[in-house]
C-alpha cells in the first residue's frame, strides 16, 4: 500500500511535467498545425542557458527566470527564422525541418558544453515527507505541482478571457478572416511559438533535476512521453494534454515500480500505438457533428 | 448621386497565377451610397472584392479609399482605414461564440469605450444574436450567421462595407431584411456599401449604383434605377 501511494504521487509529479510539455506541443499544433519535434532540444538549450546563469550568479531563481525567457525567445526565433520559410503544403515538411533542428541544437549544445551529464540541482529537497508512516510528497513535488498549476491556469485564463487570447484563437481557427478583422496573424503565430517554447523550458527545468542531469539528450525520453500524452489527449485539446500527461505519468510510474524500469520506454510506445489504433483523434477529441 | 467618392478604383488588374481575372477595372463609389456589382459567374466579382481588401495582390492599378492610396497596405491594416470585408460564405468563426466573434470585430480599436458601445448597438440591431451570445458559431442558422458576419463588421464602425454575396443560401425573406438593413444603415450612419450579388433583382432594388461586370471588366456602371427600368439596357447587359 505504501508503495502504491508512493508510486502514485511520483507518477503524478512526473505526469505534471509531461502535461506541461504536452500542452506546449498542443499550443503549437493549434496555432501552426506543426508537431514540434524540436521542442525537447529547444527546452534543453534553454535549461543550459539557465544553469550557466545560475552557476555564474549563484542564484538558482535567476537561472529559472532566465530559462523561461530564453525559452520564449528561442520559440519566437524558431518561428521567425526557420518555420516561417517552410512550405506547409505537405505536413511532412515542417516535421523534417523540426528533426533537423533537433540535430542542430543538440550538436551545438555538445560543442559548447560537452556531452557528459552535468549535475543539476533542485531548489527544494526531494526527499518525501512522511505523514502517518507513509512517504508522501516531497517539497520539490509540491513545487512542481504549483509551478505547473500556475502555468496551466494562467494559459487557460489567457486564452479564454483576454483579448490577446481571443486573437490567438481566431488566428488559429481562421487566419484569413482574422486578418480582415485586423488581427496580426503572423504576430499571433510567433506568440504561440514563444509561449509553447517557454512552457517547454519550464518543464525541462522541473524534470532535469529529477533525472540524471543536464545533457543535450536530456529531454529525449520526456519528449516521447509527452508526445504520447498529447496524442492520448488529442493534439487539439489543451485539457486533454493535461489529463494525458497525468495518465502517462501514472502508467509509467506503475510499470517502472511493479515491472521494472527497463520496461517504461516500451510501455510508452505500447500506449501510443494503442491510442493511435483505437482512437487516433485522442480521448478528448471534440466530436465533429458535421464538417461545413 | 452627390458627395465625394469614398472609393476610387483605377485600372485594377488582379488574379490568381498567370492569367489575370480582373482586366483593368475602373469603378468609383460616392460616400454614403450603395453600389451593387452584378454579373455572371466568373465575371470577377469576388476577385474584385478580394483585390480591394488586399487578400490578393493587384498586379497593376490603384485603389484609393478616402483619398488614400491603399497600395502595399497589409490586409490587417485595412480595417483601421475604415474598410470592412464580409467574405463569401461570411467567415463566421464557428469555433468561437457569438460574443467572441463580435468582440473580435472591435479588438483593433483604440477607443475601447466606443468599441463597447458599438457592440451594444449591434446587439440591439440584431435581437436574435443577443439571445445567443454564448452559442458557438456553428450552432447558428444561416440567417443568424449572416447577422453575425454583418454585425461583426459593424462593430468596427467601417466607412466602407464590402459584402460578398449576402443573399447566398438565404430565404427570400431574410434577403429582403438584409437589404432593408443596408438602406437603413446608409441613411442613418452614412455607411458606404459595395456589394457583389448573383441575385440581380434584389441587389438593384437596394443599390444607388449598378455596376455590371463581364469577363473581368466593368461593362457598364449606371444608376440602379436606370438599369432596373430601362428594358433595353437590362436586356443588353443583364439578359432579362
Amino acid at each position: 500500500m505504501d508503495r502504491f501511494v508512493f508510486l502514485t504521487i511520483d507518477g503524478l509529479s512526473r505526469g505534471a511535467v509531461y502535461a506541461a510539455f504536452a500542452l506546449a506541443l498542443v499550443l503549437i499544433w493549434r496555432a501552426a498545425r506543426v508537431v514540434n519535434f524540436a521542442q525537447g532540444a529547444m527546452a534543453v538549450a534553454a535549461a543550459y542557458v539557465a544553469y550557466t546563469v545560475a552557476a555564474e550568479t549563484g542564484s538558482y531563481w535567476l537561472g529559472f527566470v532566465v530559462a523561461i525567457v530564453a525559452g520564449l525567445l528561442l520559440g519566437a526565433l524558431v518561428d521567425r527564422a526557420v518555420m516561417r520559410f517552410v512550405d506547409h503544403t505537405s505536413p511532412l515538411n515542417p516535421v523534417i525541418v523540426a528533426l533537423g533542428l533537433v540535430l542542430l541544437i543538440q550538436a551545438v549544445l555538445g560543442m559548447l558544453y560537452g556531452s557528459e551529464f552535468r549535475p543539476a540541482e533542485a531548489p527544494f529537497s526531494r526527499s518525501a515527507l512522511t505523514v502517518g508512516g507513509i512517504a508522501v510528497l516531497s517539497p520539490y513535488d509540491l513545487f512542481v505541482f504549483a509551478a505547473i498549476g500556475v502555468v496551466v491556469v494562467g494559459l487557460a485564463w489567457m486564452f479564454s478571457r483576454t483579448p490577446v487570447g481571443l486573437r490567438m484563437r481566431a488566428a488559429a481557427f481562421a487566419p484569413e478572416v482574422s486578418r480582415l478583422l485586423g488581427v496580426n496573424v503572423g504576430g499571433m503565430l510567433t506568440l504561440g511559438w514563444a509561449l509553447a517554447s517557454g512552457v517547454g523550458a519550464l518543464a525541462a527545468m522541473l524534470v532535469i533535476p529529477t533525472e540524471l542531469g543536464l545533457h543535450p539528450h536530456a529531454m529525449d525520453l520526456v519528449f516521447v512521453s509527452a508526445f504520447t500524452a498529447a496524442v492520448v489527449g488529442g493534439l487539439d485539446s489543451p485539457p486533454g494534454a493535461v489529463v494525458g500527461g497525468l495518465v502517462v505519468g501514472l502508467l509509467l510510474s506503475y510499470v517502472s515500480g511493479y515491472a521494472g524500469s527497463d520496461l517504461t520506454p516500451l510501455a510508452v510506445l505500447v500506449l501510443l500505438l494503442a491510442v493511435l489504433l483505437v482512437r487516433p483523434g485522442g480521448l478528448f477529441a471534440p466530436v465533429v457533428a458535421r464538417r461545413v | 448621386m452627390s458627395g465625394e467618392d469614398l472609393l476610387v478604383v483605377r485600372g485594377l488588374v488582379a488574379g490568381y497565377g498567370a492569367a489575370p481575372v480582373l482586366q483593368a477595372v475602373d469603378l468609383s463609389v460616392p460616400a454614403g451610397t450603395i453600389a451593387a456589382v452584378v454579373g455572371a459567374n466568373g465575371a470577377g466579382k469576388t476577385t474584385l472584392l478580394r483585390a480591394l481588401s488586399g487578400m490578393i495582390r493587384p498586379t497593376a492599378g490603384q485603389v484609393v479609399l478616402a483619398g488614400e492610396d491603399l497600395r502595399g497596405t497589409p490586409v490587417e491594416q485595412l480595417v483601421r482605414r475604415g474598410m470592412a470585408h464580409v467574405p463569401e460564405g461570411r467567415g463566421v468563426i464557428s469555433e468561437l461564440t457569438v460574443d467572441e466573434n463580435l468582440r473580435l470585430g472591435g479588438l483593433w480599436r483604440r477607443d475601447r469605450a466606443d468599441a463597447g458601445r458599438a457592440l451594444d448597438e449591434v446587439y440591439q440591431l440584431f435581437e436574435p444574436l443577443a439571445r445567443r451570445r454564448r452559442h458557438l458559431g456553428h450552432q447558428l442558422s444561416g440567417g443568424e450567421r449572416q447577422m453575425l458576419a454583418l454585425g461583426r463588421a459593424l462593430v468596427g464602425r467601417p466607412r466602407l462595407l464590402l459584402l460578398d454575396e449576402p443573399s447566398l443560401g438565404l430565404a427570400p425573406r431574410v434577403v429582403a431584411r438584409t437589404m432593408a438593413l443596408l438602406r437603413q444603415l446608409r441613411d442613418r450612419t452614412g455607411l458606404t456599401v459595395l456589394l457583389v450579388e448573383q441575385n440581380v433583382r434584389s441587389a438593384l432594388a437596394v443599390a444607388d449604383q449598378g455596376v455590371v461586370m463581364a469577363l473581368g471588366r466593368v461593362v457598364i456602371a449606371a444608376p440602379a434605377t436606370q438599369l432596373r427600368d430601362d428594358a433595353d439596357l437590362r436586356h443588353a447587359y443583364l439578359g432579362f
